[in-house]
């Protein structure tokens, strides 16, 4: 009998797809997500209440329907999958790349939460001191307002990727649960809870998923604690 | 038309209404003096870009910064204008250097007449370089505050009552300093203040200022005496 640690090709599939997926939605969405949170949070514009509504969407809406409304919008047949498969040559329905757009849209709310606080929390007298100083606005964004911010975004992304990690009901709803494609940690959990006789091994990736979650939250609880201890110099 | 700075704004604050009319000839400092809410403040925000008047014209050295008439409203960016805050404002993520530096850098304001070590040098700042400015105590931000804006090659350096939240012991450590600065680096101070003690030091002349209005331009001496009849000088206490 092989060591109990040692991790079987099934968990280390689901492991290893967990991780890739996770790494592009947060990767992808940070972007998107730090210049939604700016708009939210410094910028007046008619549809702000509408704009701050869908980005929340995600966080309650069943996940289900979060995971058939992109499956309708960016499956093959749609108005947003048939163009960037025939533009960009992207397809994202039933393969990994669409598993990381579910997971992506899923954490969004969480992200731009995080980085909106932060943002809110600069001080802008600094701000105004940079331009002084010759800094044109872009300038002082990336220079003032995205180091201060730093925090604050590195624990919207800590939290957004352990999301990531969890998500189940907009994947399998969007993108099934296709082995070595789109069968994630929860959702080979799944399986094996389906499956006669998958107790052990059911066991050992709720084991796995314990330990990932956990070792997310002690890392991200570690970084806001170094950064705070930088901040201050 | 051959003033150094002509300053013609309105600005309506609340219910108060600012009218700001001065005209400059060159000096090493100028002060502005006045009780709390004369307006001293909004004028260098107004020369610095920081507030916008509703209307007026703001002209230095011939370079039009504000013109309500003609559009015209260069952004703090664009101004070539120094500004030593109250509170220091230093960049908390940087080292005092990385402050120091940050005009050059990422301002793009070419090389003035001083280069970075003699700034260091004329302000003392060499064992605090590699510091950030949590690690600094009030005057020395206020000194490395001061080095930052005259590293940006500023035609014009604004200081809003740069000692006000400094120990008597700081400000006596500060003064000579600033002093020296209006001698050495040729830059023109405004240097707002409500202690008539720094001004007598460090100003040739005097803009008295209340209630949103210039009451009057002179020499320090002169000021000396018309602010001794008002009965201001106990300001200069604080």
């Amino acid at each position: 009998m092989s060591c109990w640690f040692a991790l079987s090709p099934l968990e280390r599939e689901a492991l290893e797809l967990s991780f890739r997926v996770s790494a592009w939605a947060v990767l992808g969405s940070l972007p998107v997500g730090v210049a939604t949170a700016w708009l939210l949070s410094r910028v007046r514009f008619p549809g702000k209440t509408l704009l701050d509504g869908v980005v929340h969407l995600p966080l309650v809406l069943p996940p289900v329907v979060t995971g058939y409304l992109l499956l309708l919008l960016l499956g093959s047949r749609g108005p947003l999958g048939a163009w960037l498969q025939r533009v960009l040559g992207i397809e994202l329905a039933f393969n990994w790349k669409g598993a990381a757009v579910a997971a992506g849209v899923m954490s969004f709310p969480l992200l731009v939460r995080s980085v909106r606080l932060s943002l809110e929390e600069v001080d802008r007298r600094l701000e105004e001191a940079a331009s002084t100083l010759g800094a044109s606005p872009v300038v002082v964004f990336f220079t003032v307002t995205l180091p201060l911010c730093l925090p604050g975004i590195l624990a919207g992304m800590v939290l957004a990727f352990a999301r990531c990690l969890g998500e189940f009901g907009a994947t399998i709803t969007f993108v099934s649960n296709i082995p070595g494609q789109t069968r994630t940690l929860p959702l080979a959990l799944y399986s094996l809870v389906q499956t006669p006789g998958g107790e052990e091994r059911a066991w050992r990736l709720c084991l796995i998923a314990v330990v990932l979650s956990l070792a997310a939250l002690m890392l991200s609880g570690l970084l806001s604690r170094l950064l705070a201890r930088w901040m201050r110099g | 038309m051959s003033a150094w700075l002509e300053m013609e704004v309105r600005k309506r604050l609340g219910s108060f209404e600012l009218e700001l009319n001065l005209e400059l000839p060159r000096v090493n400092v100028v002060a502005l003096f006045g009780p709390s809410g004369a307006g001293k403040s909004s004028l260098i925000n107004f020369l610095a870009g920081l507030l916008r008047p509703d209307r007026g014209r703001i002209v230095v050295q011939g370079r039009v910064l504000f013109d309500s008439r003609e559009g015209i409203d260069l952004p703090p960016h664009r101004r070539r204008v120094g500004y030593v805050f109250q509170d220091a404002r230093l960049l908390p993520h940087l080292t005092v250097v990385g402050n120091l530096n940050y005009g050059r850098r990422w301002g793009g304001s070419g090389r003035g007449a001083l280069d970075l070590d003699e700034v260091v040098e004329l302000l003392d700042l060499g064992h605090l370089r590699k510091r950030y400015p949590a690690n600094l105590s009030g005057g020395e931000k206020q000194r490395v505050a001061i080095g930052r804006a005259l590293l940006c090659d500023p035609q014009l350096l604004l200081m809003d009552e740069p000692l006000a939240s400094l120990d008597r012991a700081r400000k006596e450590e500060l003064l000579p300093f600033i002093a020296r600065l209006s001698r050495v680096c040729s830059i023109p101070i405004v240097y707002v203040s409500h202690s008539w003690e720094e001004i007598a030091r460090l100003a040739d002349t005097v803009v008295v200022m209340e209630e949103g209005r210039v009451v009057a331009v002179e020499e320090t001496d002169k000021a000396a005496a018309l602010v001794a009849g008002v009965g201001w000088s106990s300001l200069g206490q604080g």
